[in-house]
Formats: structure tokens, C-alpha cells, sequence
């Protein structure tokens, strides 16, 4: 990262390519080599434990696949992530320094994590454009957002997602109006635009077919190495295409972690999806 | 039942029930004949000199002739005269162009006479309170211990030494229970004015904690004006106790009140509980709902208006039948359009009572419509001389208590409560299930709409009946439910309960309106801190 | 210039403007010069009103800004609207001097009806026109912006936020009935003389003031449209569709929220304080919840997400309220009740979406 993570902010803003800065990189200490840690989380609704003394640590860079049965705990552990659910004890830190049980989620996304949810989710009367340059990365504030008018740069970038994500005929119509899968798209384009260091994506292949699934998958791996990205899904297809380490959740807490074929082989994972 | 009897016979005017039983008392007498003391006592009355009169006063209270209670009460109402030619005593009633006079004594009839003839027994303040006082002592004697416990009870403000004998006198034959509490108030209190110290002392042990305001004057005086210190010292001691239990009382009014208000609240928030916490539903019409159910009592009371004594059995039905279907007609009509959209249901809501009160106007008139209050509602239950409480308000708090137990089981207990809470929680799964959602929507709205129309019953014994109504209640409504928690129906009842007591201990030093702002701003605060109120539903069903 | 760019592909807002511009010439020629018995002299009566219909469609911009592009529904833009024209009628007030019924050259009438000795604290400086402007701006801000940063920062929103504001205007107007607040109670602030002074009986002082609405009309009109033509127009859109979704992108949803709500406030008080001088009189009455809630009715009648809508809405709305409590007083509850229920079934976008509608169809044909 360069050295300008000490500087003010307006110092960075003369350097090329602001989308390739990582905004909150001047906070996110990796020196230990993990990005986000999630240790001993508890989380229960009406007595109903979601989350279950849930342990996960994943690496800068890594592609991490989480499987589980329905009610697992997959979705309310991303909500621990992002800012969306307070857990009742444990501890979630981005890097070495970020407590985010102590951020909310706009503190959260602005140093550094995004989100695909699972239900896709974009702001339907904008058109896709609008929509791609409100997930820009830059500062987010009320007065800069008022003020902001777009730069050659950051038109240039657009255009890039949008071809990237094969939406460029959509461009101008509103997103309410896209199929499923591209309204799927449009939230991945989002992400990108954020340039976050750690993407939560949660089912990014439901309603996609054969061909956009795998598009998305190099899409994924790609992203992988410079960023961390922990990629919840169902398609056991999928996962096996993409998977490095693969953890599998159950009744909130980390039952299996390791390669896909060492998962396939443990005899825990194979009854609770049997049993299922 | 002790307490309704005992209103009963409150309602009837006092004095009419003592000269009743004063005369049957007056007839089992044995000394029946005339004695040289109250022949006597007639001649002073026909004199002017109020001294005279009352001396005549005096030898009439010791006199054990029959008629001697009557004529002073006669007396005291103004009706007793004397006749300006032969001085006898009569009772007079104005007619046209003079009096109808009856002899005092005899009762004979003696016609109509001219206005100069007689002249009425004039007394003042001094000679009124003399007649109080031997009226009471007479009754004293009386068979009834009601009347007994009255009498006393009107004399307490005036006792003095001189009645310590008639006192006393009583005390050993008095066999009824309260009556004989009170005479030992009585007695206590006359012997206050005891020469002997220690007699005072004892009197004042005997008045510690009574709460009649007499004594807490009489005792309050000797504080500063007795000559001894012991017994200012004890008298002190008594005053504080009497005044920490007046304070208490107080307190337990406050409470009352409280508790009344809060329940009103509660009744009129407890539909809303439904179609707005069970449902999500945004009624704004929901207080024209509960107007329509005060008018229906009102329609019904002039439907019958000889058994207004029941009108309200019938009312209560009628009502929620009236409200529950123009609720299910709104459902139906507008809100089913309406689901997922909340903001626009409030909207349409809102015009839908603007549409009912000009309804009610158009059909009723503007005016305030007056709801008669049966019988066996009004009065007071006395719990002692200080504290008593209305019997409407108390019964609008069974009545409260009542409409949540029943709706409480209908949600818990019913098959249609069990439908209610399937759809609330997941549509499309209770659907699959074979509940028919579209049916159960109506019947929950008809069932919060029908509610609000009883609770239109319960209000109408309290305020008035206008088009108006509706929209007092409507923000009030909400503020108990959303600061309860939506969707729960006892955080609804806890939240009226405690809004409607935090109101009325304001109110004292706040007045009723600032009491009622710092409420509002209370809550407004107050779901800022905690936006899904008291009880919260947890969960992911309630982030949707 | 920059009206021009603000206005870029807002049909609607340039047409409305440019008919704003020529009725508010218009109506002034015609008041001014044409003599009275001329078929087309406007009398003053009339100017006043249409004054009057300005400040309306001033609080309908205001609402909208709030409800149509941020999704909040306020139930208490009536106790903004109310505060403003509360601060201007104080200053109202102080100009009366010693011309009350009771001649005091400090305190107004109802103070010295209530044996009052000296003015309130809060009543200082604001004989200074200047001030009062400020106030004028500053309380509803102040307020809006109090409310909103305890709403938003835990969470308040849709009907929960709706009904708290609808307590917020209740609250106010308890408040203000009473006497002791300071405010003339039941009466409120009337009997005004003059402004800046310019006698408020004189045609020319009520042309003056039917310009100025006027003019803060077309001013809030393209306050409004440049938030809206701004990315942070696109955010509180985005906020109104998916809150939540704009949180984990970054945006600080509730300072947003606080901040445009605030300036909404800012132009309904300013709505208000024009308000005041056209009619003469302020009162509690103004708090109303009904208040409120009517203010937005113009704007679901016009269609909100729009601002010129919000303009149409609220002055089709009054003129037919002006029509029917003259022509048939009973019906009118009947038929603004009906509006708020027809216009929410069956228009969802107001009048303003039935020409959208057609427009686009016609697009989509040719």
C-alpha cells in the first residue's frame, strides 16, 4: 500500500486512479496476516441461538466459501460483519485494530467491507448508472455528496464495471426494471465500485444460469488476492468450482473447515446434510 | 352488592329517609303524651328574640315528644311558622296569593290563609347550627345506625363539652359497630375541651389517625392554643399522623384517577393494538371507529328509553357489531388495496375519518349528543370520610380489565386467534396451510374496529358525545401503542396504565395540559431511545 | 446559468416558473393599473389569496422534499409552517407600539391583559426585522433539526417517525393554547398594523408581500431542485427505496436525512412567515394535526417526487377548498376525505403521473 496512509485525506486525492486506493486503507493494519477475525460470537432471537459460540479467522487475499444447511447462522453472521446485528458476546475485528461491534454500518463499508445481499437489493428508481456511482468510493459525506460532480477518472471507471458486469446497453434504464440475474450483476458492479478489501457475498449465482454462473466465478477468483472475499452459497456446483478452503456452518457455529474434498470426506458434514 | 345498596339509598335525598324513619321512630315512642317542656318550647318559638328561640331549640332536643324532631326539622328547611293571631305553630307551603297551613302539632288541616297572617320561625347562622346539633342528638336515639352514623357524622364539626353527656349517654347503649367508632371519635373530641390534662391526653390517643377534617381542625388548634405543653406535644404527634395518612389517601387517589384514565387509554388503544400491532395496519378512522360505537349507545338509549337502566347491556353488543362491520367494510373497501404500503393506508385512513365525523355531523348534527348515565353507574363508594371513589370510573376499570381478559383469550384460545397470529407471522406460509388470509384480515380488522366501538360505549359515561370525539382519542391511541411495543398486548396495557398515572401525578402541579405536553414529550424521547417500545417483539420477523 | 442547469430536463419546473413569472406580472399589472371597473383588474382581495395559495404551495414543496424524495412522512410540517408565522408575528406584534387598545408602547395587548409587567426573554429583539428573519428560519431549522438528529440516530422511520411528528405538531399546539406560554394563547398574535413600515390594509404592501411569496416560492422551488439534481438528491431517493442498502455502501443515511429534513423545515417556516401578514393572524389552530396532514394531501394530489407536482397539488387542493366552503361548506370534509382515499387508491403518483403516463406512452410509441 503506498505511503500516503498517514497523510490527510485531501492528500490522496491528487494521486491517479482514487477508485484503486482503498479508502480506509490508512486503518486497516493486516500485520498479522488475518483480516477479519470472529471469535466466541453468540447471538440468540427469543431464546433461539443463531449464532453459537461461532470461531472464524480469514486471511488477507483468501476466497473462502461458507456452506450450511438452512438456519446455519450464515446470514446473521454477515450481519455481525456489516454492522446490521449486535451479537450478545464475542468479539468481530477488521484487521488488527477495527472493532466492528463498535462501527456502524456505514463506518463499517467506508473502511472497508462490502456486501452482497442475498436478496438483491438496488435502488430501483435509479437508473444503473446512478446506481454505480452512488456505490463509487469517495467521500460520503453530505456536503461533498452535494457538491460532487463527476471526473473524467471516475466516468472512465464506470464505464469499465458497466462493461464488466454486461450491463452497458442498460445503462440509462432504471433498475427496477432489470431480470433477476442482472439486477444480480448490478449488485456485484456495486461492490466493485465500493473497492472494498473484504466483499460478503451472500448467494451470488441464485437465478443465474449455467453460463452467467460461471462468468461470475472467474469474476470472484479474480477478485480474490488482492482482496478477501467470503462467498456464502448453496450451489455445491459452484462452490466446488471456485473453492479453495470451504467452512461449513451448523446450528451457528463452525462445524468443518478445509479443502472441498476433505469436507466431502468428513463423515459430521455428510450427516447433517443427509440428515437434513 | 353492599356497595350499590348502600349508593341506593344515598341517591335518595337525605332528608326524606330521616323523616321517615324520625316518624316511625316518632310513633313507636312510648312517651307520646304532651309535657310541660316543649308546650313551652312552643311559645318561645313564636318569639323573635333569637335567644329565645333558642332556648326553645334546646328544650325541644331534650324533649321526648314525638313531633319534637319533626318541627325541628321543619324549622331548620325554612317551613316551620307561626300563626300571627293564635301564636300556633304550623307548616306552611306558599300556594297562589298565600299559604296552605297545617297545624304543627295535630297535623289538622287548616286551609288557606292570606300572606300577612303567618310568619315563618326566622333563624340564623348561630341558632342554625344550635338546630343541627339537636337534630343530630335526637337522631342519636334513632332506630337505624344509618341514620345514627349520619347524624354523628353532622355533628362532629360542631361538638363541644356541652354534648359530652347525650355522648356518652349513647356510647353505653350504642351496639352497632361503626356508629360506635365514630361516637368515640365524638367523645374523644369533646373531651378535648376537658379540664384535666391527662383527659385531654387520652382523647388525643384515641383521635390518633382519624381522618375526619373535625378533628384534624379541632387537634391542629391545640397544637398552638392548649395550655399545656404535654398535650401540644401530643397533639403535634397527632397531626403528623393524621396528615401522612391524609397524604396517603391523597397518593391513593392520584392513583385512582390514574389508574382510570389508563384504562380508558387502554380501551381505547387495545383495538388499535390489534390492527395496528397484530396486523401492521395504520388506522387513522380507528377513533371514528370509537365514536361510532359512543353514537350507537346514544341511537340505542333513544331506542329505549324507558330501560335506560340496561341500555348500556345492549349498547356494548350493538356497538361492536356497528363498528366492527364499518371496520370490515373499510378493510374490504380500501385497506386490502392497501398492504405493503403503509404510508399510503395512513393517508387513506385519515380521509376515511374525515368522511365519518362529517358523516356524523351531517347525520346527527355538530352538537355534543348528551348519553344518559344508568343508575346503578353513578354514585360513590365512600371508603371513609376523606377518600371515596366514583362508581362509573370504577366500573370503566373492570370494564377495561374485562374487554383485554376476553380479547386476550380470543387471540390465545380461538381458532381465529390462532389464524390471526399465522398470518401476522408469515402470509405466504400460513396461506399453504389452507388459512384463508384474506378472510382472517377482515375478521381481525372487523374484531379491532368492533373493540373500539365498546370502548366508544365506556366513553360515552365519561365525556361527550360529538363528532369530535374520535379524533381526541386518536393520537393518545397511538402514543400507548407504539410506547408499549406493537404487537403486544399486555405492553399496550402496561403502557396505559402507566402513561394514564404518570398524567394524573403531574397534574397537580403541572396542570392538566402541561401534564399531558410532558407526556407526549416523554414518549417522543422515549422512542428515540427504545423505537420499538416497552416490550419489543425480538427476532427477525419483527425487522421486516 | 446555474438556474439553467439546475432546471436541465425539468420540463415541468420550467413551465411552472415561467407561469409563476408571468401571473405574478400579470396579477400585479392588473391590480396596480387597470382601473377597477376594468373586466380584467384583479382586485386586492384576490391577490391576497392567490398570496396565500404561494405560501401553501411553498409548504407543499417543503413536504414533498421531505416525503417524495426522502420518504418521510411528516404528519408536523404544519408546526414548522406555524413556527415561522409565529416568529413573524412577533415581530408583527412589536410594530403595533403603542397603537394596542391598551396604548403600550412595549408590551402587546394580551401581555397587558394578562398583568404582565415586562416582556419575556424571548421576546427581546424582535421589533429588529432582521432578527425576526432569522427566527423565521432558525426556530423550525433548530427544531427539525433537534427532532431528526434523536429520530434518525436511533432508527425511527415510516409510520413510527409519521406518528411521532403528528405528537411533535399535537404537543405544540397544547403548548401554545396556553397563556402562560407567552404566545396570546386561544387568540394568538392578530390585529397587526404594518411591516417594515408599510401599512398591511394598503394594496401596494399586499402586492409586495403576494411578490415576495412569489419569489420564495420560485427561490425554495429551486433550492429544492438543486438537492434533488445532486448526488445527494440520488442518495436520499436510494435512502427512501433502501435504507439499509445505502448504509452498507457508505452513506451516512442518518445525517442526510437530518440535514434535508432540516431544510424542508427551514422552508415551511419560511412558508409560514408570509403566511402570517396576508391573513392577519396566527393562533394555536395552526398546529393542528389536520394542518399538517392536508399539506400532504397537495403533494399526493400533484404527485409527490415531484416538485412542480407538489406546486400543482397544493394550489388545486385550496382553490377547490376555497370553492366548496363558499359554495357547499358541509361537503367539503366529505370531499377532501374523498380525495385522500381516491387519490391514494387510484393515482399513486398524483395528476402529475397521468401526464407522465401519457408521455410516456407516447414515447414508447414513437
Amino acid at each position: 500500500m503506498s505511503t500516503a496512509t498517514h497523510g490527510p485525506a485531501w492528500f490522496q486525492r491528487d494521486q491517479v486512479f482514487e477508485f484503486l486506493q482503498p479508502e480506509a486503507s490508512s486503518q486497516l493494519d493486516l500485520s498479522h496476516n488475518t483480516i477479519l477475525y470472529l471469535e466466541g460470537l453468540n447471538v440468540s432471537f427469543d431464546g433461539f441461538k443463531a449464532i453459537n459460540d461461532l470461531t472464524l479467522y480469514i486471511e488477507p487475499g483468501e476466497l473462502r466459501c461458507i456452506i450450511g444447511p438452512n438456519g446455519a447462522g450464515k446470514t446473521t453472521m454477515m450481519d455481525i460483519i456489516t454492522g446490521k446485528t449486535q451479537p450478545d458476546s464475542g468479539q468481530a475485528w477488521f484487521g488488527q485494530r477495527l472493532n466492528l461491534l463498535k462501527m456502524s454500518e456505514a463506518e463499517i463499508a467506508e473502511a472497508g467491507i462490502g456486501r452482497k445481499f442475498q436478496k438483491p437489493t438496488v435502488f430501483e428508481q435509479l437508473s444503473v448508472f446512478e446506481n454505480l456511482e452512488l456505490a463509487m468510493a469517495g467521500n460520503k459525506n453530505v456536503w461533498p455528496t452535494f457538491i460532487a460532480r463527476l471526473s473524467g477518472e471516475q466516468l472512465d471507471r464506470i464505464d469499465e464495471v458497466v462493461e464488466m458486469i454486461g450491463l452497458k446497453s442498460e445503462v440509462k434504464r432504471m433498475a427496477g426494471v432489470l431480470s433477476h440475474g442482472q439486477k444480480q450483476w448490478l449488485e456485484i458492479g456495486m461492490l466493485l465500485m465500493q473497492n472494498p478489501q473484504l466483499l460478503l457475498v451472500d448467494e451470488p449465482v441464485a437465478g443465474m444460469t449455467h453460463q452467467e454462473m460461471d462468468r461470475t466465478g472467474e469474476l470472484l477468483t479474480s477478485l480474490a488476492g488482492e482482496r478477501s472475499v467470503v462467498v456464502v452459497e448453496h450451489d455445491m456446483d459452484f462452490v466446488r468450482s471456485i473453492a479453495r478452503t470451504v467452512t461449513v456452518l451448523h446450528q451457528g457455529s463452525v462445524l468443518a473447515e478445509g479443502t472441498m474434498d476433505q469436507i466431502q470426506n468428513d463423515p459430521r458434514v455428510v450427516e447433517v446434510y443427509l440428515g437434513e | 352488592m353492599a356497595t350499590v345498596m348502600a349508593t341506593t339509598l344515598c341517591r335518595y335525598p337525605a332528608w326524606v329517609l330521616i323523616t321517615l324513619l324520625a316518624l316511625v321512630s316518632g310513633m313507636l315512642s312510648t312517651a307520646a303524651h304532651a309535657d310541660s317542656s316543649f308546650d313551652q318550647s312552643m311559645k318561645l318559638l313564636a318569639e323573635k328574640s333569637f335567644k329565645k328561640k333558642a332556648e326553645a331549640v334546646q328544650l325541644l332536643a331534650t324533649s321526648n315528644h314525638e313531633k319534637s324532631l319533626e318541627m325541628l326539622q321543619a324549622m331548620s328547611r325554612g317551613d316551620l311558622y307561626y300563626h300571627k293571631k293564635t301564636k300556633a305553630i304550623v307548616y306552611a307551603e306558599k300556594v297562589d296569593g298565600g299559604y296552605q297551613i297545617k297545624d304543627a302539632l295535630t297535623g289538622e288541616d287548616l286551609g288557606k290563609v292570606g300572606k300577612r297572617k303567618v310568619k315563618k320561625v326566622a333563624i340564623n347562622n348561630k341558632l342554625r347550627s344550635k338546630l343541627t346539633q339537636a337534630m343530630a342528638s335526637k337522631q342519636l336515639g334513632a332506630d337505624s345506625a344509618e341514620v345514627r352514623l349520619q347524624a354523628l357524622e353532622s355533628m362532629l364539626s360542631d361538638i363541644s363539652a356541652d354534648s359530652l353527656p347525650i355522648l356518652q349517654g349513647r356510647q353505653k347503649l350504642e351496639e352497632d359497630k361503626d356508629v360506635a367508632e365514630v361516637l368515640a371519635v365524638a367523645v374523644a373530641l369533646a373531651q378535648l375541651e376537658d379540664k384535666d390534662e391527662a383527659v385531654r391526653v387520652k382523647a388525643l390517643k384515641a383521635l390518633d389517625g382519624s381522618l375526619y377534617p373535625a378533628v384534624r381542625i379541632k387537634v391542629t388548634k391545640l397544637v398552638e392554643k392548649d395550655s399545656s405543653k404535654v398535650v401540644q406535644k401530643a397533639a403535634a404527634k397527632v397531626v403528623k399522623t393524621i396528615e401522612s395518612r391524609v397524604d396517603l389517601f391523597g397518593n391513593l387517589e392520584t392513583l385512582f384517577f390514574g389508574i382510570s384514565l389508563g384504562s380508558v387509554l387502554i380501551l381505547a388503544a387495545i383495538g388499535l393494538a390489534i390492527t395496528f400491532g397484530v396486523m401492521g395496519v395504520i388506522n387513522m378512522a380507528h377513533g371514528e371507529l370509537i365514536m361510532i360505537g359512543a353514537y350507537t349507545t346514544y341511537v340505542v338509549q333513544l331506542l329505549m328509553p324507558n330501560s335506560i337502566e340496561y341500555s348500556l347491556l345492549v349498547a356494548v353488543p350493538a356497538a361492536f357489531v356497528v363498528s366492527g362491520l364499518v371496520g370490515i367494510a373499510i378493510e374490504r373497501g380500501v385497506i386490502r388495496h392497501l398492504y405493503g404500503r403503509s404510508l399510503e393506508t395512513l393517508l387513506a385512513t385519515f380521509g376515511i375519518s374525515l368522511i365519518l365525523q362529517q358523516a356524523v355531523r351531517t347525520i346527527f348534527s355538530p352538537l355534543n349528543r348528551s348519553v344518559e348515565t344508568p343508575q346503578w353507574m353513578s354514585g360513590t363508594w365512600e371508603i371513609n370520610s376523606i377518600f371515596s371513589l366514583t362508581l362509573n370510573r370504577l366500573y370503566i376499570i373492570a370494564f377495561c380489565l374485562l374487554v383485554f381478559f376476553v380479547l386476550h383469550m380470543i387471540l390465545k384460545r380461538t381458532r381465529l386467534g390462532l389464524q390471526v397470529r399465522a398470518v401476522s407471522q408469515n402470509r405466504q406460509m400460513a396461506r399453504a396451510m389452507g388459512v384463508r388470509s384474506e378472510w382472517v384480515d377482515a375478521m381481525t380488522f372487523g374484531l379491532g374496529s368492533g373493540i373500539a366501538g365498546v370502548a366508544g360505549v365506556a366513553l360515552s359515561q365519561l365525556t361527550n358525545v360529538g363528532p369530535n370525539l374520535g379524533q381526541a382519542y386518536i393520537i393518545d391511541s397511538f402514543m400507548v401503542v407504539v410506547f408499549g411495543g406493537v404487537g403486544n398486548l399486555w405492553g399496550t396495557v402496561v403502557a396505559g396504565f402507566s402513561l394514564g398515572i404518570a398524567n394524573k401525578v403531574m397534574e397537580p402541579w403541572a396542570g392538566a395540559v402541561l401534564a399531558k405536553i410532558l407526556v407526549l414529550v416523554f414518549i417522543i424521547l422515549f422512542i428515540q431511545k427504545r423505537p420499538r417500545g416497552l416490550f419489543p417483539q425480538k427476532g427477525r420477523a419483527a425487522e421486516g | 446559468m446555474f438556474t439553467r442547469s439546475i432546471l436541465a430536463g425539468d420540463r415541468g419546473g420550467q413551465i411552472m416558473l415561467g407561469l409563476l413569472l408571468a401571473v405574478t406580472i400579470g396579477v400585479t399589472f392588473a391590480n396596480q393599473f387597470l382601473p377597477i371597473d376594468h373586466a380584467l383588474h384583479v382586485p386586492t382581495y384576490t391577490v391576497t389569496l392567490l398570496g396565500k395559495y404561494l405560501c401553501y404551495a411553498l409548504l407543499a414543496v417543503a413536504v414533498d422534499l421531505a416525503w417524495g424524495y426522502l420518504g418521510i412522512l411528516s404528519l408536523g410540517h404544519g408546526a414548522f409552517f406555524a413556527l415561522g408565522g409565529y416568529a413573524m408575528g412577533m415581530y408583527l406584534m412589536r410594530q403595533i407600539g403603542d397603537r394596542g387598545v391598551y396604548g403600550n408602547p412595549e408590551l402587546p395587548d394580551f401581555m397587558v391583559f394578562l398583568n404582565w409587567q415586562e416582556l419575556p426573554w424571548f421576546w427581546q429583539g424582535f421589533d429588529q426585522f432582521w432578527l425576526a428573519m432569522i427566527m423565521v428560519m432558525l426556530i423550525p431549522g433548530l427544531l427539525a433539526f433537534l427532532f431528526g438528529w434523536l429520530a434518525f440516530r436511533s432508527r425511527v422511520t415510516g409510520v413510527y417517525l409519521s406518528i411521532i411528528t403528528q405528537a411533535l405538531t399535537y404537543a405544540l399546539m397544547l403548548a401554545f393554547f396556553r397563556n402562560e406560554m407567552g404566545f396570546g394563547g386561544n387568540n394568538g398574535l392578530t390585529d397587526f398594523k404594518d411591516i417594515l413600515g408599510f401599512s398591511l390594509q394598503s394594496d401596494n404592501t399586499r402586492i409586495g408581500l403576494f411578490i415576495a411569496s412569489a419569489a420564495a416560492l420560485a427561490m425554495g422551488y429551486l433550492v429544492c431542485r438543486a438537492v434533488t439534481q445532486s448526488r445527494l438528491g440520488r442518495v436520499s431517493v436510494a435512502i427512501r427505496d433502501a435504507e439499509t442498502r445505502v448504509r452498507f455502501i457508505g452513506y451516512r443515511v442518518e445525517k442526510v436525512k437530518l440535514w434535508i429534513f432540516t431544510l424542508s423545515a427551514v422552508l415551511a417556516g419560511i412558508a409560514g412567515a408570509l403566511y402570517v401578514p396576508q391573513v392577519g393572524i396566527i393562533n394555536p389552530n395552526e398546529f393542528s394535526p389536520l394542518n399538517s396532514i392536508e399539506a400532504v394531501v397537495w403533494v399526493a394530489v400533484g404527485g409527490r417526487a415531484t416538485l412542480f407536482g407538489a406546486v400543482a397539488g397544493a394550489l388545486m387542493v385550496n382553490y377547490g377548498k376555497s370553492y366548496f366552503t363558499a359554495a357547499m361548506p358541509e361537503a367539503w370534509l366529505f370531499a377532501l376525505g374523498a380525495i385522500f382515499v381516491l387519490v391514494t387508491l387510484f393515482l399513486p403518483r398524483g395528476v402529475v403521473g397521468l401526464f407522465q403516463k401519457k408521455s410516456e406512452k407516447q414515447q414508447e410509441a414513437g
